[in-house]
């Protein structure tokens, strides 16, 4: 269990704009997940908790170990943290083979136990072939196994990974989380994962916590956060959403209806919580909820008439664009069936909604 | 009339000893500049590099101030060892590594941090003491620059010639360098003499700077 609480401040440079941390958490057994942008002090908190940097106040606390305290001054070494760390370049020592670099993270273990642990290690992580090649010399998948399995065999109480998926191609990726979750049910080393793939979170996180410009802005399992964001911020960083500007007209808690007006048109959706008549709020919905459809006739309930301005092609599906800016997704057969469509008409299923 | 090859071994010996000595306090000071954070730090790179631009005669001036037999550090080394630092094929040593040191500690330095961080930064995750960091980890991997680097240090304190003579002198047999045996030939007009001195310098010169730049990663196949 790693308990935090940091602040860090960088201050306006020639060249750099200041920056400040000021954030708070706890990370369990399992996988947390730090999202963010580029800039928003990801890898800064992982590099907190592993001594590279210290902190200008705060507290770490992992497990019954305080890692650094500035009340009192205390700021571990990152030797003497027990914090596993898996770089973005995976930092394999290029000048030894994958057995000298797992060898190396086993020095401080007895002797004996040493090349017995090593050796579980190769067997455990696929690498038995590889063992004696140098990282450059081993393809990627080999390269990231053994950079989990170097932090790993110094059974750290914490394992952190900086974006170790990012850059990979498809297959090396689900490769990973493959690994992950093996370590996850064999190691039971708590994990945080800081990435700003939304699909990966998805894969491995039990816990999200979503950081912008130092801070954490939303926290929680990430299919609830997804759910459920909890403001237009997160919304927008989180990526799949429509974002609609509209006006709630009425509310009713006891049939858990509301009626909300965008634009010359008004929807029925579920009852909003802690909104009024008359707040102006913005909808939210995922693309791939509305359900668009040829106009044949006049528009039915919660329909909106739309005109298409343009189509994206997804690997999987179909992004429809309307005139107004929104998105909807549909099956690729599905848009086969529909292509010819003159008018369309979107419908926003009541339980989908959403206001922020 | 036989040439006396004495110059040509005491330069290469002085260019052995200078170098060990310089690759022993350069290294150290080269890497605890290129990895600690203290103020002055540029102020001791520059004090480090002063060597590079100023004249031989200042630094040999300052060197005779520092280990002259009057000096507190020249006093000790008499009473140490019995007999005096300068005019002697030790005090060669010393001006041939004020010569070399500078040059040293400059692409040590830039060598040691062209290592990428992150290799350090998993050393210390895994619990490697900066001792073994630095033996295990950063050395091997900055071991081809700093080679070069050595190199170019023994070739530089094969050619020192004004640092030499003075704090050395120009003693025929004890302190008479090859750089130094050279400018004495020509000025007693023995020509052959110092013809063959320049050649064999040249020549050893010339293999160095090619071995230090095939060592220079930058020219390595790889």
């Amino acid at each position: 269990m790693l308990q935090a609480r940091l602040r860090k401040t960088f201050p306006q440079g020639a060249d750099s704009a200041g920056f400040s941390l000021a954030l708070e958490f706890q990370a369990g057994t399992g996988v947390t997940v730090l999202f963010g942008p580029s800039g928003s002090g990801k890898t800064l908190v992982l590099d907190a908790i592993a001594g590279f940097v210290r902190p200008d106040e705060g507290r770490i606390l992992l497990d019954n170990d305080l890692l650094f305290d500035g009340a009192t001054g205390v700021h571990l070494p990152p030797q003497a943290r027990n914090c596993g760390y898996v770089f973005q370049n995976y930092a394999l020592f290029p000048h030894m083979t994958l057995r000298q670099n797992l060898m190396f993270a086993a020095e401080r273990r007895p002797r004996l136990e040493r090349h017995r642990r090593v050796n579980e290690m190769i067997e455990t992580f696929r690498l038995t072939e590889a063992a004696g090649r140098r990282p450059h010399e081993v393809s990627g998948g080999q390269r990231q196994r053994c950079s989990i399995a170097r932090a790993l065999i110094v059974a750290p109480k914490l394992l952190l990974l900086d974006e170790p998926a990012q850059g990979l191609d498809a297959p090396l990726k689900a490769e990973f989380y493959e690994v992950l979750r093996q370590v996850r049910a064999d190691f039971k080393t708590p994990v945080i994962l800081v990435t700003h793939d939304l699909d990966e979170c998805f894969e491995l996180g039990e816990e999200m916590l979503i950081l912008r410009e130092g801070q954490i802005v939303q926290s929680g399992t990430p299919r609830k956060i997804l759910d459920q964001p909890a403001n237009v911020e997160v919304a927008r960083l989180l990526g799949a959403f429509n974002l609609i500007p509209c006006e709630i007209r009425a509310l009713d808690p006891g049939r858990n209806t509301s009626k909300v007006q965008m634009g010359e048109f008004e929807l029925d959706g579920p009852y909003f919580p802690g909104r009024f008549k008359g707040d102006r709020v913005t909808l939210c919905v995922r693309p791939e909820l509305l359900v668009v459809t040829a106009r044949l006739g006049s528009a039915g309930p919660n329909q909106i008439p739309a005109v298409l301005s343009r189509t994206v092609e997804k690997a999987q599906w179909m992004r429809l664009e309307f005139e107004g800016g929104i998105a909807a997704d549909m099956g690729r057969e599905e848009f086969e069936r529909q292509r010819e469509n003159k008018e369309w008409l979107i419908e926003f299923v009541p339980s989908t909604l959403r206001v922020l | 009339m036989p040439i006396d090859w004495f110059p040509l071994w005491l330069s290469l010996r002085v260019a052995v000893v200078s170098t060990a000595v310089a690759l022993a306090f350069g290294l150290w000071l080269a890497y605890i500049l290129a990895n600690r954070e203290f103020r002055f730090k540029e102020v001791v790179d520059a004090m480090v590099t002063l060597p590079l631009v100023l004249p031989p005669t200042v630094l040999g001036y300052y060197l005779l101030v520092l280990i002259g037999r009057a000096s507190p550090l020249g006093k000790l080394w008499e009473t140490i060892f019995g007999s005096p630092l300068v005019f002697t094929w030790k005090a060669a040593v010393v001006a041939a590594l004020f010569h070399s040191l500078p040059l040293l500690v400059k692409s040590s330095r830039a060598a040691f941090e062209s290592v990428e961080r992150s290799y350090e930064r998993a050393a210390r995750t895994l619990g490697a003491s900066e001792w073994r960091l630095f033996w295990r980890v950063t050395l091997p991997l900055a071991h081809r620059s700093i080679l070069a680097a050595a190199a170019l240090a023994f070739a530089q304190a094969l050619g020192d010639f004004g640092i030499t003579l003075m704090v050395a002198g120009n003693i025929p047999g004890r302190t008479q360098t090859a750089a130094v045996a050279i400018y004495d030939a020509v000025e007693s007009g023995n020509g052959a003499v110092a013809r063959m001195l320049v050649l064999v310098i040249s020549m050893v010169a010339l293999l160095i700077l090619t071995v230090a730049n095939r060592l220079n990663p930058r020219w390595s196949p790889r």
